[in-house]
């Protein structure tokens, strides 16, 4: 394990750093002292059980929640996140886990939501457009931007969203299980695009539960644990050691039903 | 015919084969088909209505279609029809303001002590009244932003605060007549268009259809999307304009088009373009559909809010001084009675959705002209006022019925 904040992996700038950052719930303290570091073209992972804080975490830097103490830095400087277009102005783009799309409105709208072309007469066409270029880089398949959202699939809808958070050129990108709902050609190009993003310099955090796509595109994997930090791996961090920060116990459910079924497999071998 | 068709399929938006695309004036009719069977119901109910009503009213009493009752009618419909414009928006965010009667009788009230008892030009009389309206709306938003209280409720207080007032700044006498002769009053009751200008005018829209049809198809064309049909545009355009110069033909054998109506239509054109065409419209479609998405957009929700409730105030005061105008008096008894109920159940019943993120300003147009027509109609019929409420009562009941029931079907069918 390592201090959280260390930068050993990181080479560019700091974009993002948190220190100190607690949230309660009334008596149920849901976040307790997290620290998080955010360089420029580096990809954090944040992975925990349900309820370790992640979505919290991500709602605290998308100005959905404030902070109940703690500092948020944006490049050195110390800033307040009090309401989501605050978040979106220092450069912050979130997709959410509930994804955040209005379902009476079509998919161009959404994309453009609260950031129209030409808003005193809506400049439709140039929006429709930016909307199909943006679809085809993530490679969507959405059959058509004029419908509305409500009659998308779960995948699609997902689309949307990280298409929506591109929109703005943003510095940093947080994303809440971004390939939950995804099938497996989106799956991909979703860490592709990932990986494009943090190519061109942005930083970016993800939440997942899936260790392959941690692994697949993280720099770094920071693991929360009740709302507290619990240790720094990097990509070739064993599973047992993740599952182990994960749960808090090397001794676990996941560690036992692995050796159940090594147990089973073993005693199948033996008999005819 | 190749070469056609391999640009058809380079078009950004018609990559997808599982879309079907509708062409022409056959593909606009079976798409329309198409949107009603799943829910989409859009002006159909209140259109069908309409024709329902007219007929029965016309078999009832033929005077009820004569030029000079219809002239009365769309008089009568101009009043409430802007106080409805104000419940379309306040709908459209998915609350209600249940103190639109108060607000416009007090209005009216102001206007005539402003004007009759205290000598201010009328102009600014007006403008008072509008900014008082303004004011007892934002009051409104901040009890809804800042104290959490549902917009009912407030708004039901509100009904009968700005009553008391209505009644306190009328004092003893209870009622003041606006000056016959008097501008205002010509307007309400009397003035209509030339000839020459209703028909101009009323060629308007089949132009206006006709030119950004064809600019948009132009733009599209050229930035590589798929367009419209010129000639479904065009069909559509000479559909709307006969019908427009065949209305004001018939209107014209009497009085012709009212002044006052013109004022309201062009306040719905001008609201539909800023529900439609603006980020603002954008923003209060978004806060009716999903309030928590639109805020997580960066909108500034709370921002939204107080614009609707503003806006529905000052039509409610618009109205209540056109009615004012109308009758040539404000009175203890201008906005109560059936105005509130007539103005919300005029906006549901041309189609916009109780439910909030659906609607349209047109919506309060269509709506106005059913409610008045049943209203106008039992009034030829010689029925007392108490059959009128239960028929009213009745016809909002089935709109309600009739959107809860869409918007069912639109959920089963992957519709918003």
């Amino acid at each position: 394990m390592t201090d959280p904040s260390s930068n050993t992996a990181a080479t560019g700038e700091l974009l993002l750093s948190l220190r100190g950052i607690c949230k309660n719930f009334g008596a149920v303290s849901a976040l307790t002292d997290i620290d998080l570091d955010v360089h420029a073209g580096e990809v954090v992972a944040l992975v925990g059980d349900n309820g370790a804080g992640k979505s919290t975490l991500v709602k605290i830097l998308s100005g959905v929640h404030r902070p109940t103490s703690g500092t948020i830095q944006v490049r050195g400087q110390e800033v307040s996140l009090p309401n989501p277009s605050a978040s979106l102005a220092i450069g912050i783009a979130t997709v959410f886990q509930d994804l955040a799309l209005c379902e009476n409105l079509d998919v161009v709208a959404n994309i453009f939501l609260g950031k129209e072309l030409n808003p005193l007469q809506l400049d439709e066409v140039g929006m429709e457009i930016r909307s199909w270029k943006l679809l085809n880089e993530l490679s969507a398949r959405i059959p058509s931007v004029r419908e509305a959202v409500a009659s998308l699939s779960g995948g699609q809808r997902q689309t949307v969203a990280i298409a929506r958070s591109l929109l703005l050129d943003p510095r940093i990108i947080l994303l809440d299980e971004p390939t939950a709902a995804l099938g497996v050609a989106q799956t991909a190009e979703v860490l592709n695009l990932i990986e494009r993003v943090r190519d061109r310099g942005l930083g970016v955090v993800m939440i997942s539960h899936n260790m392959e796509d941690v692994r697949a595109v993280a720099d770094r994997i920071v693991v929360l644990r009740l709302g507290k930090n619990n240790g720094v791996f990097y990509p070739d961090a064993s599973n047992a050691e993740l599952v182990g920060a994960i749960t808090g116990a090397s001794d676990n459910s996941v560690s036992r039903r692995a050796g159940r079924r090594a147990e089973a497999n073993l005693s199948g071998d033996t008999q005819p | 015919m190749s070469n056609n068709a391999d640009k058809q399929q380079q078009l950004l938006d018609r990559a997808d084969v599982r879309v079907k695309h509708e062409a022409g004036i056959g593909g606009a009719i079976s798409a329309f088909l198409d949107r009603v069977r799943s829910g989409d119901l859009g002006a159909l109910p209140v259109v069908v209505g309409l024709v329902v009503i007219w007929t029965v009213f016309a078999t009832l009493n033929p005077i009820f279609l004569s030029s000079t009752n219809l002239v009365n009618l769309l008089f009568d419909s101009s009043t409430v029809g802007v106080i409805a414009l104000g419940v379309v928006l306040m709908l459209m965010v998915g609350e209600i303001d249940l103190s639109i009667g108060s607000v416009s009788g007090f209005a009216s009230a102001l206007l005539g002590v402003l004007w009759v008892n205290h000598g201010w030009p009328v102009p600014l009389a007006i403008l008072g009244a509008l900014a008082v309206g303004g004011l007892i709306g934002y009051i409104y938003a901040q009890l809804y932003n800042r104290f959490g209280m549902p917009s009912f409720v407030a708004t039901l207080a509100g009904l009968l605060a700005v009553l008391g007032m209505q009644l306190y700044i009328l004092g003893g006498t209870g009622s003041i007549n606006l000056p016959y002769g008097s501008p205002l009053v010509d307007f309400g009751q009397l003035l209509t268009m030339p000839q020459p200008v209703a028909y101009g005018l009323a060629a308007l829209p089949g132009i206006a259809m006709l030119v950004t049809g064809y600019r948009t198809a132009a733009r599209r064309r050229e930035a590589g999307l798929s367009s419209k049909s010129l000639g479904g545009v065009l069909f559509f355009a000479v559909v709307v304009t006969l019908g427009l110069e065949l209305a004001v033909a018939y209107l014209n054998t009497s009085r012709g088009v009212p002044w006052m109506f013109a004022l309201f239509v062009l306040l719905v054109v001008g609201m539909n373009y800023a529900l439609t065409r603006t980020q603002w419209g954008r923003s209060m479609t978004a806060v009716g559909g999903n309030r928590e998405a639109a805020r997580r957009a960066g909108i500034n929700v709370k921002a939204i809010y107080t614009s609707a409730f503003v806006f529905c105030a000052m039509f409610a005061a618009l109205g209540g001084m056109l009615a004012a105008a109308r009758l040539a008096s404000a009175s203890q008894q201008a906005g109560t009675g059936d105005v509130n109920l007539n103005a919300i159940a005029a906006a549901v019943i041309g189609g916009t959705s109780l439910f909030g993120g659906r609607g349209s300003a047109y919506s309060a147009l269509l709506g106005i002209i059913v409610i008045q027509s049943i209203a106008n109609g039992l009034t030829l019929l010689d029925l007392s006022s108490s059959l009128r409420y239960m028929i009213t009562g009745g016809v909002l009941a089935v709109a309600v019925i009739v959107d809860s029931l869409a918007r069912r079907s639109r959920v089963m069918h992957g519709r918003a």
